[in-house]
């Protein structure tokens, strides 16, 4: 009972520390002073002002989720393709070979996002490629990939190599086989995959900080990281963070919700 | 002719050869040049003569280290309550140690240090790693918890029949079981700390500097050559710290057989 009750205590305690500082940026959401932790009264200006901007559209933090959204989205599309592709082919590769593809897919994600981003920065610099959107989108396609092939791979190995041979006997061409038999398997783990490879290029920082070049795109991170080194957070920040916060929090109970649900019903089938 | 399935990783493997491998040879190759292209060592010497940059290493490594044993002793029994159903059933109280960690995580650092202003405590080393702390707990958790949750509970069991004392279990039976979540979580924690440069900028005001951040002062003030230095430096301690790590792992798995 004492033990049960240790138990608990530890996990809310620290879960109260996690949230204290997402908390403060939500609850200075409702007021307008430019400083967190002045309190000077009750407002919902900041969402007003957010909403507002919104609608002229001019506003550089909307501008930044804009870029963030446009980024993630494009990275996580390409590498959802080029993973799941690889993992077909890697799965057939024997020997030498998959040790070396093995390999190399492993060091995007050994790197620490620094040196991911400061190799790119060189990289792009030696091939002369202008630093911009195009550039910011290759290097998040670099550190997205490897998951994607990481959560596909597996679902190659799940599947029943037969299946493929059949289509092909019973006169599919290869590309038929490929898209109406191999591919509705592999549905699942290139999910996983573009919602791994989703969320990863949304939380950058440092490899975006690195590749963005000198035209003055910005993502949120990078916003964020620009605007506190010149001193004070534009306080509209607080009002999105808290909207994003509560979006994250509504989609995760969601799939939650209807994950159990779906596990309720294959045991009452059972 | 219907063309060899495994054909279809060529493009990747062309793709991975020209973004992830090309890039760290670029690296090393800034890092032996000049600024005028020739071949020298003075950007390699230049660190180890630099008391500043040695210094600041120095401090990082330590950061990572305090960091990641913080993150190991308050995770460890995080993860394990979570992951023991006599404690915690739900797995709501799971996704909610998760859910920070989709907050962006600068924004997460800017408050940490707001919240620190807030109760007057000064900007220095202690909030850096609290702060470091808040932002990779979860990274410690999630993958310990993950191999709790999947591990056979009947061997604590059987340990506990056979006359083991709770601590016995916990350490000879549970610990080991769960090494692979440990080791993933260390590396999950300690690689990100060692490189990171804006969390300590924020949480110190810029009074401590860790390694990351003066590559990134270099690069961004075109030092490229002593930037690639600096950056090749921290990888091979990072290649070695993996490789030691693998190698570990692998003694570990044949004497297990």
């Amino acid at each position: 009972m004492i033990r049960k009750f240790i138990a608990k205590a530890y996990i809310w305690i620290l879960l109260v520390i996690l949230y204290a500082p997402i908390a403060l940026i939500a609850i200075f959401s409702f007021t307008e002073s430019k400083v967190l932790g002045n309190w000077t009264g009750f407002s919902l200006g900041l969402y007003r002002n957010l909403a507002n901007s919104g609608m002229d559209g001019g506003s550089s933090l909307l501008s930044a989720v804009e870029n963030t959204l446009v980024i993630a989205l494009a990275a996580a599309v390409f590498s959802t393709v080029l993973g799941t592709v690889a993992a077909i082919g890697m799965y057939y590769l024997r020997g030498g070979k998959r040790k070396v593809i093995n390999f190399m897919n492993n060091i995007p994600m050994l790197n620490p996002d620094i040196i991911t981003g400061v190799s790119l920065f060189l990289l792009f610099i030696f091939i002369h490629l202008t630093q911009g959107y195009v550039s910011v989108i290759l290097a998040h396609i670099t550190f997205c990939t490897p998951y994607v092939v990481l959560s596909v791979l597996p679902k190659m190995g799940q599947m029943n190599p037969n299946i493929y041979e059949a289509a092909r006997d019973l006169g599919a061409t290869q590309i038929q086989a490929m898209r109406k038999v191999v591919l509705p398997q592999l549905v699942p783990g290139m999910v996983s995959g573009f919602i791994l490879a989703f969320t990863m290029s949304l939380d950058d920082f440092a490899v975006t900080f690195f590749t963005r070049g000198t035209i003055g795109l910005d993502t949120l991170s990078t916003y964020i990281y620009t605007d506190a080194r010149k001193g004070g957070l534009t306080p509209e920040l607080r009002p999105l963070m808290t909207l994003i916060f509560i979006a994250i929090l509504i989609l995760l109970i969601i799939i939650n919700v209807r994950e159990q649900k779906l596990a309720q019903k294959s045991e009452l089938k059972k | 002719m219907a063309v060899k399935r495994y054909t279809w990783s060529y493009p990747y493997f062309i793709f991975l050869a020209v973004f992830a491998v090309l890039p760290l040879v670029l690296v090393a190759v800034y890092a032996f040049q000049d600024s005028g292209g020739h071949f020298t060592f003075a950007n390699i010497l230049r660190f180890f003569n630099d008391s500043d940059a040695l210094n600041t290493f120095a401090v990082s490594i330590e950061v990572a280290i305090e960091n990641t044993a913080l993150c190991l002793l308050l995770g460890y029994p995080a993860a394990w309550i979570l992951s023991n159903s006599k404690y915690n059933r739900s797995a709501v109280t799971v996704i909610l140690f998760m859910l920070p960690m989709w907050v962006n995580a600068l924004m997460r650092t800017l408050a940490t240090a707001g919240l620190f202003n807030m109760l007057g405590v000064n900007l220095g080393k202690g909030t850096l790693l609290f702060g470091m702390v808040y932002d990779y707990l979860p990274f410690m958790i999630y993958p310990i918890y993950n191999v709790l949750n999947k591990m056979d509970r009947s061997y604590e069991e059987a340990a506990a029949d056979l006359g083991a004392t709770p601590m016995q279990v916990f350490w000879k039976i549970t610990v080991p079981l769960s090494k692979a979540g440990i080791i993933s979580g260390i590396m999950m924690v300690f690689m990100p700390t060692v490189s990171t440069f804006a969390i300590s900028e924020f949480l110190t005001n810029n009074k401590v500097k860790l390694f990351g951040t003066i590559i990134q002062e270099n690069i961004n003030s075109s030092m490229w050559n002593y930037g690639a230095a600096l950056a090749l430096i921290m990888l091979v301690i990072i290649g070695i710290t993996t490789f030691f790590w693998n190698d570990d792992n692998k003694m570990e798995e044949e004497s297990a057989i």
